[in-house]
């Protein structure tokens, strides 16, 4: 059987998915059972994590949280649509190269003789700009490499995906193979807005971040926002959870809610009533037919 | 008093327990076991995935019921629209294999549910001063009273405990009756009269809170009732389902239990609560439809030499047409008119195609909806005048002037009417969409009216809700109107009905 864990260079970052919960929640990120168990398997497994979930759930936050309590610099590689190798891999910096065949010419020896010398060396590390994800395999230091909102780029651009993610490498044609200096933990977030591919997926662990349960979202109210009292806090995270129950455009999101607490806080406001969350309403939620329709639901029946 | 607190002991341990206890050569069989039946639910799990997950439940503790859930979780499935399905193969796979029924078994575990039991039973019986103690000796109110307290102090263990003692009591489940858990669920339910439950609980806070509450504290203390009932149910369905795996086997159980995935789901047999799923399901779908069209719209094949484009980029080359360009075509959008039939049968399938098409009409250039039972209203501007499709729908169903004579199904008289007052507005630009089983219940077809839409439009389809095996039987005249049609398609669920729509655009 060829089940023996492979043996890894690198030690791992956490000892237990408590511990990792433990030290997400030190710098203010609280985690439920399955971010924390993810995190905790990707590092032991040394694969990315495809983080999935609706806007404004904490994805991008996760990466960021990780990288802070593992002390590791944080490489972000945003996608958008039209991104291309030259953008997320690397790109030949030719400017460098003409200038470099330019000398060449300028001393005035018989150029066509040494054109391979000269070849060879303008496609070294050199003239080489690296980019984000060459920058993530390359880097001496620990690194947690975030390639945020992968769905926006096309189907084909997903490809030059693929190599890194599976086996922490880049191969350019004329260098050859560089291989990662050390695995960084690798974060991939997606709004869900067209299906990644299979071959991308198979590669990636697997997490669906919704919104917080009633409890959770509590916490994080109360974490975020100093000096909220128990009784404001439950409150906000209760009508929350109603209005996320209608049928809503788009449903408030965590760093909506947040700032909706720290708006009442502001206001000093103790204890929300009707006529406070019918006009704070528009901080929650960013659409008038959204907001119409939750001041319907609010009002006395 | 054991009969209380184990839970079909003896008879489950030995066949189901066994291979969580065999040892790695046990688990990697276990694992390919649950990977099998996920496969079977429909889910798609590749060999790669198989393999991490053996490799991911190595670290981690497995007494750690959750996390091995997660672990396999985060390696098997990568949709969430997906979860449920394997949320249910997990708990009926590894009810009787994980820890909460080891510790049942060695009859030292739940500690605090027996201890609070006990502390219960002692009150009842001091305060009711019965001899023989005992929650069999309760009477159905007692019951009733207790599970009152638990759910309003939301006191989970007591929650689970209850809704053992609730199945134990009123199910009547005995073993080898071949009866589905829905059944004992209800039997369950019926008993225990949960929504009467919500109102007097609902009273009882009135009493408790001294002051009016104001209509937003109530409804908000009433959607936590409503949510912790809603997890006692969970905890009945999840003990029944123990109870079943204990008597069936794993496997059986899976099999009685398996679902469609929301996207094979058919409209016309919906459950109410596939209903639910499939509307959440319909929306992520829509982004995801739109965001197709709008690509495929624009990175279309290569069209003929863009001249001036390729003189412009022929600059940086120093006036050679280095890197010729080309026009890239914008196939024109179509306009759409949607004629739905939405009489009772099909109903289902009528609003979610006019959900889809209005979630994405800017893929269109235009879009106008007819809806019919026997007599037929356009209902374009419910749709227009709101930007909730919900509401329109509803709008639709009880505003719409639908109804000519008896409010069966007519297709003849319908397409007529539409044909007398539309003509006009079907041209060589509009693609026009029949919704419907054809189930004219013998009426006149008039079908010279598909005929005549069919020479006037760019295209007809047809989309029928039926299992292509039903066409043509009973009253169904589909056939009669098809032959007219660029198409019939068969659309039973979301993923024929994404698919046709696809190659609309």
């Amino acid at each position: 059987m060829t089940m023996t864990p492979e043996v890894s260079t690198a030690e791992p970052r956490f000892e237990s998915v408590q511990q990792v919960r433990e030290r997400l929640a030190d710098v203010n990120y609280l985690a439920d059972e399955g971010i924390a168990g993810v995190a905790y398997l990707a590092d032991r497994l040394q694969k990315p994590i495809l983080v999935e979930g609706p806007a404004g759930t904490g994805k991008t936050q996760l990466a960021k949280s990780v990288a802070e309590i593992t002390g590791a610099r944080l490489i972000r590689l945003q996608c958008y649509e039209g991104l291309d190798e030259s953008k997320a891999l690397y790109e030949w910096n030719y400017k460098k190269q003409l200038l470099r065949i330019q000398t060449e010419k300028g001393e005035g020896g018989d150029q066509s003789g040494d054109w391979t010398d000269v070849k060879d060396d303008i496609f070294s590390d050199e003239f080489l700009l690296t980019r984000p994800l060459l920058e993530a395999i390359t880097a001496d230091e620990p690194v947690v490499l975030l390639i945020d909102e992968v769905d926006r780029v096309e189907v084909e651009t997903e490809a030059l995906l693929l190599e890194i993610l599976s086996d922490y490498q880049v191969s350019i044609p004329e260098l050859g193979t560089i291989e990662a200096k050390q695995i960084p933990l690798v974060f991939l977030t997606s709004n869900n807005t067209r299906e990644l591919s299979e071959a991308l997926k198979r590669r990636c662990l697997y997490l669906h971040v919704d919104y917080p349960h009633l409890e959770r979202e509590r916490e994080i109210v109360l974490a975020k926002t100093p000096g909220i009292g128990e009784n404001l806090a439950d409150q906000v995270a209760r009508i929350v959870r109603s209005i996320r129950q209608l049928d809503l455009k788009k449903s408030p999101s965590v760093s909506e809610t947040l700032d909706w607490a720290r708006t009442l806080m502001l206001l000093n406001i103790e204890t929300i009533d009707e006529q406070t969350a019918k006009e704070t309403l528009n901080i929650l939620l960013k659409y008038q037919t959204d907001i119409a329709k939750a001041v319907k639901e609010l009002d006395v029946e | 008093m054991p009969g209380l607190f184990d839970r079909d002991g003896p008879r489950v341990t030995n066949a189901a327990t066994q291979p969580a206890t065999g040892g790695p050569g046990g688990m990697l069989e276990l694992l390919n076991g649950f990977v099998v039946e996920l496969r079977n639910a429909g889910l798609p799990v590749s060999l790669t995935e198989n393999l991490d997950a053996m490799e991911a439940v190595q670290h981690i503790p497995l007494e750690d019921r959750e996390a091995f859930k997660y672990a396999l979780g985060a390696t098997l499935i990568k949709n969430h629209a997906h979860w449920r399905s394997f949320e249910t193969v997990f708990e009926v796979y590894f009810s009787l294999r994980g820890p909460e029924y080891k510790i049942a078994e060695d009859g030292d575990g739940d500690t605090d549910i027996d201890e609070l039991w006990r502390q219960m039973q002692d009150l009842q019986q001091q305060s009711e001063g019965k001899g023989q103690g005992g929650m069999d000796a309760l009477t159905p109110e007692e019951i009733a009273q207790m599970l009152m307290q638990a759910l309003m102090n939301g006191d989970q263990g007591l929650m689970r405990a209850m809704a053992k003692q609730a199945v134990q009591r009123f199910a009547g489940m005995e073993p080898g009756r071949p009866v589905g858990g829905t059944y004992y669920l209800y039997r369950t339910l019926r008993n225990l009269d949960l929504d009467n439950m919500l109102d007097k609980m609902m009273d009882a806070t009135r009493d408790e809170i001294p002051g009016e509450m104001t209509p937003l504290e109530e409804r908000l203390e009433k959607e936590e009732y409503e949510d912790r009932i809603e997890k006692f149910k969970g905890e009945i369905e999840a003990e029944i389902r123990r109870r079943l795996v204990a008597d069936r086997g794993a496997e059986a159980m899976a099999k009685t239990l398996r679902k469609p995935l929301p996207e094979d789901v058919e409209f016309v047999h919906a459950s109410r609560d596939e209903m639910v799923s499939l509307k959440k399901a319909l929306y992520p779908l829509t982004r995801k439809l739109a965001a197709r069209l709008a690509r495929k719209r624009k990175h279309g094949r290569k069209g003929p030499l863009d001249f001036r484009n390729t003189v412009r980029h022929s600059l940086s080359y120093g006036g050679v047409p280095a890197e010729p360009k080309f026009k890239y075509p914008r196939p024109a959008k179509p306009e759409l008119i949607v004629i739905a039939d939405i009489s009772g049968s099909v109903a289902a399938f009528a609003r979610f195609t006019l959900m889809l098409v209005y979630a994405i009409q800017n893929q269109f250039s235009k879009v106008r909806s007819f809806v019919f039972i026997d007599g037929i209203d356009e209902v374009t501007d419910y749709f227009k005048s709101t930007e909730d499709i919900q509401e329109a729908i509803h709008r639709v169903n009880t505003e719409a002037d639908v109804v000519w004579v008896d409010g069966h199904s007519d297709y003849g008289h319908a397409f007529e009417v539409f044909w007398e007052r539309h003509k006009k507005d079907v041209g060589p630009k509009a693609t026009v969409l029949l919704l419907g089983d054809a189930r004219n219940n013998y009426h006149a077809s008039q079908s010279w009216v598909v005929k005549e839409i069919q020479q006037k439009a760019r295209h007809v389809y047809w989309l029928n809700p039926e299992p292509k095996s039903y066409w043509n039987t009973g009253d169904s005249i589909v056939g009669e109107y098809g032959t007219y049609t660029d198409g019939v398609y068969e659309c039973r669920n979301l993923r024929q009905l994404e698919g046709f729509v696809e190659k609309l655009a």
